[in-house]
């Protein structure tokens, strides 16, 4: 007698922090917020044809509900302290993706109303070249961003406060 | 294309001693007059010769190249006369301000609260002037000739260095 099958078809071993990435990078919901023309490509890759809805990926109107924020357009230096305030109000864990050449970099836009990359002011996770980038490219990085968010570590201990989320990537 | 302006004519009878220069230019007819009468020009304008609508107010800097650095723009449209004139007034650098339009036509308001914002001429009499595009707390006017491009806060860009 006695177990003869130590574990069924239907049990997984895993770590508890590569579950909790794993939802995590099930369900990135992005906030609802564009700035110029690559919001336009963002909308596109939302849409129907590529359909971010198959990687759960799914718009937020508040970010509260929101945690992750694509900056898609120029930042200009009056639109930052709004970005900043609407990436404080979303909850960690929390990651931003740079969409496009204005985001990663201030672009075309070499003048003193523009912000010279987002990455003066807010923590980047994945740049995204071009200008603007075809969906192709926003779904790219996106799965750049579920690769990162499956390489962390602590995820599961820093949900409740035992230290920091670590990134191995 | 006419060589008179029925409207120009009545304003040169009216404003002899306050009209600097009037010219033609492609159809378009531009009288320039001194700022002090800038107000009373477009009621007139407005009230006698049928210019009922303000298209634009800007402005432009003539850093180095006239001797009254800035030069008032304002562009009328006569609706009832399908007309348009243009009216310039000098604006020295010292002595940067201009009475405001907006006691003539209301739609002056924001426009000139643009020119302000941009230019730093002032408006006296303005209903509400302040910045309109930049952040109110900004330092400096962005479309005067010696504003820096990239901002005041960063090394001008000098070429390519590859």
């Amino acid at each position: 007698m006695g177990v003869n099958q130590s574990l069924g078809g239907n049990v997984t071993v895993t770590s508890l922090d590569k579950l909790v990435n794993w939802t995590r990078k099930s369900s990135i919901w992005p906030m609802t917020f564009g700035l110029a023309c690559c919001a336009i490509e963002m909308m596109a890759t939302g849409a129907s044809h590529n359909d971010l809805d198959r990687f759960g990926i799914i718009f937020r109107a508040s970010p509260r509900q929101a945690d992750c924020i694509i900056i898609a357009g120029t930042v200009t230096k009056k639109m930052l302290p709004v970005i900043k305030t609407v990436y404080e109000q979303m909850p960690e864990p929390k990651w931003v993706v740079a969409m496009g050449a204005c985001a990663c970099s201030g672009g075309i836009f070499d003048t003193y109303s523009v912000v010279q990359g987002i990455d003066e002011a807010l923590p980047v996770d994945v740049y995204i070249p071009g200008c603007p980038p075809r969906p192709e490219a926003l779904l790219f990085g996106l799965t750049k961003l579920q690769d990162k968010i499956m390489g962390e570590a602590n995820s599961f201990g820093s949900a409740f406060g035992l230290g920091d989320r670590v990134s191995t990537v | 294309m006419a060589d008179t302006n029925r409207a120009v004519e009545k304003l040169q009878g009216k404003f002899a001693a306050s009209i600097l220069e009037v010219k033609e230019d492609r159809g378009d007819w531009i009288v320039t007059v001194k700022k002090e009468e800038i107000v009373a020009v477009l009621a007139f304008l407005k009230k006698e010769c049928a210019f009922s609508m303000l298209t634009d107010v800007t402005a432009v800097d003539y850093q180095g190249k006239l001797e009254d650095r800035f030069m008032m723009v304002y562009q009328l449209t006569s609706v009832a006369n399908k007309d348009r004139i243009r009216i310039k007034a000098p604006v020295s650098e010292s002595d940067c301000r201009i009475e405001s339009a907006t006691q003539a036509f209301a739609s002056a308001n924001w426009l000139e609260r643009e020119v302000f914002d941009l230019f730093g001429i002032t408006f006296d009499k303005h209903p509400d002037l302040r910045r309109i595009l930049m952040t109110q707390d900004w330092v400096g006017h962005p479309l005067r000739k010696d504003y820096p491009l990239q901002g005041p806060d960063r090394e001008p860009y000098k070429g390519r260095l590859s």
